[in-house]
């Protein structure tokens, strides 16, 4: 309270100060006589214009008010989930040090996928819990979106008002400033036109998802004066919805000044497999690969180019090969990964893919030419193509067909659907094991299907019959436990016990194994719990 | 009794942990894989098994009702932990708290029974102890002889401070910033010879005043003056009206009980707070009743490592019955018998305006003039950031009452102005002469009370 009442005594208390600064010995306060009596004088004075001030406060006048936060129309969460997000916010890292992770759920594990639910479901944050989210968020950048996206249009208010939370204007899109929607002409305009180079890329994302030829119409109409790198980017964003209708924009952008926006609108043009340039590079790459008729099983043979001419160039081939790499196979890859797959079954004598890929390939040439196949195929989104080079899960890891990467049958898994998906790793850990199923597993969606689950859980369990330490596993250990189905808890049961240690074990690996079986349990009931509290999954913008 | 719809909320069992990392442990726990055979009952008593390492399990059991003897919940648990409570109780209560689901209704078992039969008979044999000692034949002659003593040795003590004060203002305060703390030290341990312990901490507070930055000179003339004015009034206790006297006397430190009548309410529990010092923790728990309308201060104290004892989740209410302590205008009470646990409820206590609050400080002071601050709700306030500091604003008018520095350091500001969002929010807290303290806030709107410290 800073403002006393505009007493007469005003001018008392300033007096009675200064004596006090100076002493009655030099100054003589107000009301006394000098000598022996004045301290007490002084005191029994400043004591009344004590009580007198204090008991004379009034407020303050009031700071300008700040603007009120933007409303938040979504759900409030429940209850029971509010509960739960401060248990899971309480359990902040640095209370206890490291060591081993024992036997209970790691909380801040489970945050990311405990916001991506309620992300999905429209629930708002508790008002309260913000500044602990804004906190988690900024000590954890894995965290951020998610978080900053639960905390919502507040947040923003809120971090504008504490520069500990910058960071969130930052990562926010427009600084908090919500982004126009479809009606907003006028804003959409002058945001795309005035606005910074982060504003711009959000801006042309969220158009491009509800409407993509109004994203890309609002990009040619500013294409020309844009910088390279700017277009760069905002060629990228039409790879979301990418049409046969913005062929004619990318066929523009192959005649580009910059030479890394014409090799991306290449890219975008190959995988639209009707598009001319997609037409251009079948009959190019057609050329290099013929069935050999003459040997005693039908055999594929290959001739790579012998030049990269202008036309090739042009259409974003890329004419200087990487060091330690020929020419003539860097251009025959380049073809091949850009020629629609359409092309095969046609030019080699009706083939399946099946059948394709498993023709002999004479001269070497097998690796190269399977190896861009797999390209074209996660390109194009092919499954029939990537089921053919995936092969079996079960056949021997380095000979697959093709020789395929883990990264690369990764990637040919993640064009397949998601049950599918799941049955193949599940085949490959039941014939492999865990030990180079990490990759895989990350493609596999959450939660885990029932065989992949299972397959999980036994390869662990034969894992520890055959006497390592649970932490060789540590990696799939913590994806098990982020990911596997929590109906599969009960599975877990038999595993909880600590074995007797045979002879050749490792020391003390069968107590290390129970209480990592016991954390996984323990996590998965607790995942279970957590999407209980969230309530019956509706629809979204249903409901009141 | 304790049936479903009244387990406490996560926050409030948050709140009974005596530190964070037990709040991290017992968060860990609140889950059902550790434990086994938990339960509650009608009459409160939650408990549970939780398997710990090695192939132990731990019997775990609260009292969360409490209704027949202290306030607030009691634990009991077999693990070797010396923190209290220790972090399978906070667990349990957190899995309790989360429904009948992972901790049902049933009869506890024949341990839980046993140690709930074991309380009960000691706090009645206390009880009975205390009744029998005070209906015991009683040295009145020797009561009155040491309480004359010690006001002797009190006289002396304040005679010693008024000189201490009039010396320190015959040669000026500008001396005291050199003089350093090393003075003030030695005066308060003398007051502390003295028996006059609430001198003895006046007078250390003195010694920090210099050192406090800007216009320290008026808070420490301010200072020696209530002081000074504590020290008359303790000289002259006998002409002062009894109620005044009965301040002063508590003021200078004299220990007393809670001798008012007691009073019967659904108290309201509007904050609770620890105030850490090395040897003792002070916790503060501020109440309402209802249809009283009275504010009422509990004090409970815990020795240091120990959370103390008395726990009260804000945003509950309970049928007790509290007892004032002596003294003018003394909020302080004691509780007493609590006829149920203590229970959610939708009641926020009535709020005032900014004017208002700084009246009733201003009213305080006649009664009790070393009063720091009153408990005020504040009804319709929003909080408006002032250049580096924060104010609240009232929603209708454009006057505002600062907050205290204190309240500014604490991470509760920034809930506070989370839960507003520039909306204007109901806020109970401290208001004094240095400004507001908020400690609890209530949405416009439906919402439960906040916790702010």
């Amino acid at each position: 309270m800073n403002t006393p009442s505009a007493l007469p005594t005003a001018a008392v208390w300033d007096e009675l100060i200064t004596a006090a600064l100076l002493g009655t010995d030099r100054r003589t306060p107000p009301g006394a006589t000098p000598g022996r009596n004045a301290p007490t004088a002084l005191l029994d004075a400043a004591a009344a214009e004590t009580v007198r001030r204090r008991a004379g406060l009034r407020p303050g006048r009031a700071a300008p008010r700040p603007e009120p936060a933007a409303e938040d129309p979504r759900t409030p969460l429940p209850t029971a989930a509010a509960r739960r997000l401060a248990l899971l916010l309480a359990d902040r890292p640095g209370a206890v040090a490291g060591g081993r992770r024992g036997a209970s759920p790691d909380l801040m594990e489970l945050l990311p996928q405990w916001l991506t639910a309620v992300n999905a479901r429209g629930f708002a944050a508790p008002p309260e819990t913000l500044p602990a989210l804004l906190d988690a968020a900024r000590a954890r950048t894995d965290l951020r979106a998610a978080a900053l996206e639960f905390a919502g249009p507040r947040a923003l208010w809120l971090a504008r008002l504490n520069p500990d939370w910058r960071f969130a204007l930052r990562a926010a899109p427009g600084g908090g400033t919500a982004l126009p929607g479809p009606a907003e002409a006028e804003r959409t305009e002058r945001l795309w036109q005035e606005g910074l180079f982060a504003e711009r890329v959000a801006l042309l994302a969220s158009i491009r998802s509800r409407d993509p030829d109004a994203a890309r119409e609002l990009l040619a109409a500013t294409w020309s004066t844009e910088r390279a790198e700017d277009r760069l980017m905002f060629l990228d964003s039409l790879r979301t919805g990418l049409a046969p209708r913005d062929e004619p924009f990318l066929e523009q952008a192959l005649a580009d000044r910059s030479r890394n926006v014409r090799a991306t609108a290449a890219e975008l043009l190959s995988a639209l497999p009707g598009s001319a340039l997609a037409a251009r590079m079948a009959v190019r790459a057609g050329a290099c690969v013929a069935v050999d008729h003459t040997q005693d099983t039908p055999t594929l043979l290959v001739e790579a180019p012998h030049e990269c001419d202008a036309a090739m160039e042009r259409d974003g081939v890329s004419p200087h090969a990487p060091p330690g790499r020929g020419e003539r196979s860097w251009w025959f890859g380049q073809l091949l990964e850009a020629a629609p797959l359409a092309t095969w079954p046609a030019r080699l004598g009706g083939r399946t893919p099946q059948q394709i890929v498993a023709l002999p390939v004479a001269d070497d040439w097998l690796s190269e030419l399977h190896a861009a196949w797999c390209r074209a195929a996660v390109r194009q989104r092919d499954a029939d193509w990537s089921r053919a080079l995936l092969g079996a899960p079960s056949s021997p890891g380095a000979g697959g067909p093709g020789a395929v990467s883990l990264a690369e049958r990764a990637k040919l898994l993640g064009t397949l659907p998601s049950s599918e998906r799941a049955g193949w790793v599940a085949g490959f850990i039941a014939a492999h094991g865990l030990s180079e199923a990490f990759q895989l597993l990350g493609v596999c969606s959450v939660p885990w299907a029932a065989p992949l689950g299972r397959a999980v859980v036994d390869a662990l369990n034969i894992a520890r019959d055959a006497g390592s330490y649970p932490w060789s596993f540590s990696g799939v250990m913590g994806l098990a436990e982020r990911c596997l189905d929590p109906a599969e808890a009960s599975r877990l049961d038999a595993l909880l016990a600590v074995p007797d240690e045979p002879e050749d074990a490792s020391p003390g690996a069968g107590g290390y194994w129970a209480e990592a079986f016991q954390r996984l349990g323990r996590t998965l009931r607790l995942r279970a719990l957590m999407a209980e509290e969230l309530g019956p999954r509706a629809p979204r913008g249903q409901g009141a | 009794m304790t049936e479903q719809g009244v387990r406490w909320t996560a926050d409030q069992v948050l709140a009974l942990a005596p530190d964070s990392a037990s709040r991290k442990a017992g968060s860990k726990l609140a889950a059902p894989g550790p434990w086994s055979g938990t339960g509650s009952s009608r009459e409160g008593i939650v408990w549970g098994l939780c398997r710990g390492g090695g192939g132990t399990s731990y019997r775990t059991a609260v009292d969360v009702a409490s209704a027949v003897g202290g306030p607030g919940p009691a634990y009991t648990c077999s693990c070797p932990s010396r923190k209290f409570p220790c972090k399978h109780a906070l667990g349990l209560l957190l899995l309790w708290s989360g429904g009948e689901e992972a901790v049902p209704a049933g009869r506890e078992p024949e341990w839980a029974e046993q140690w709930v039969a074991g309380r009960r008979r000691t706090q009645e044999k206390r009880a009975a102890g205390a009744e029998g000692s005070a209906s015991g034949p009683v040295d009145a002659e020797g009561v009155r002889r040491r309480a004359e003593r010690r006001a002797a040795r009190i006289t002396g003590g304040v005679t010693e401070l008024e000189e201490r004060l009039t010396d320190l203002l015959r040669s000026g305060l500008a001396g005291a910033e050199q003089a350093g703390y090393g003075l003030w030290e030695e005066t308060a341990a003398r007051m502390v010879d003295a028996q006059a312990p609430g001198l003895a901490a006046r007078v250390r507070e003195l010694g920090a005043i210099p050192a406090s930055g800007p216009g320290w000179p008026v808070r420490l003339l301010e200072e020696c003056a209530l002081l000074h004015l504590l020290d008359r009034g303790w000289l002259h206790r006998e002409r002062l009206p009894a109620d005044l006297a009965a301040t002063v006397r508590s003021r200078v430190g004299l220990p007393s009980s809670a001798a008012g009548p007691p009073v019967r309410d659904q108290w309201l529990v509007l904050a609770q707070y620890d105030t850490p010092d090395p040897k003792l923790t002070t916790r503060r728990i501020w109440l309402y009743g209802a249809t009283t309308g009275r504010t009422a201060l509990l004090l409970s104290y815990g020795a240091a490592g120990r959370s103390p004892d008395v726990t009260l989740p804000v945003g509950l209410a309970m049928d007790a019955e509290l007892s004032a302590y002596p003294g003018a205008g003394q909020p302080r009470a004691a509780l007493g018998e609590q006829f149920a646990p203590p229970a959610p409820t939708g009641a926020r206590p009535p709020g005032v305006s900014t004017h208002e609050a700084a009246a009733r400080y201003g009213e305080a002071l006649r009664r009790d003039p070393w009063q720091e601050s009153v408990p005020v709700t504040l009804a319709d306030v929003v909080p408006t950031p002032d250049g580096d500091s924060w104010q609240l604003a009232d929603a209708q008018g454009d006057t505002a009452l600062p907050l205290t520095s204190a309240a500014l350091a604490r991470p509760g500001l920034w809930r506070l102005a989370a839960l507003s969002g520039g909306a204007p929010v109901r806020v109970f807290g401290e208001c004094g002469h240095r400004g507001f303290t908020p400690l609890t806030a209530w949405p416009t709107g439906p919402g439960e009370a906040v916790r702010l410290c």
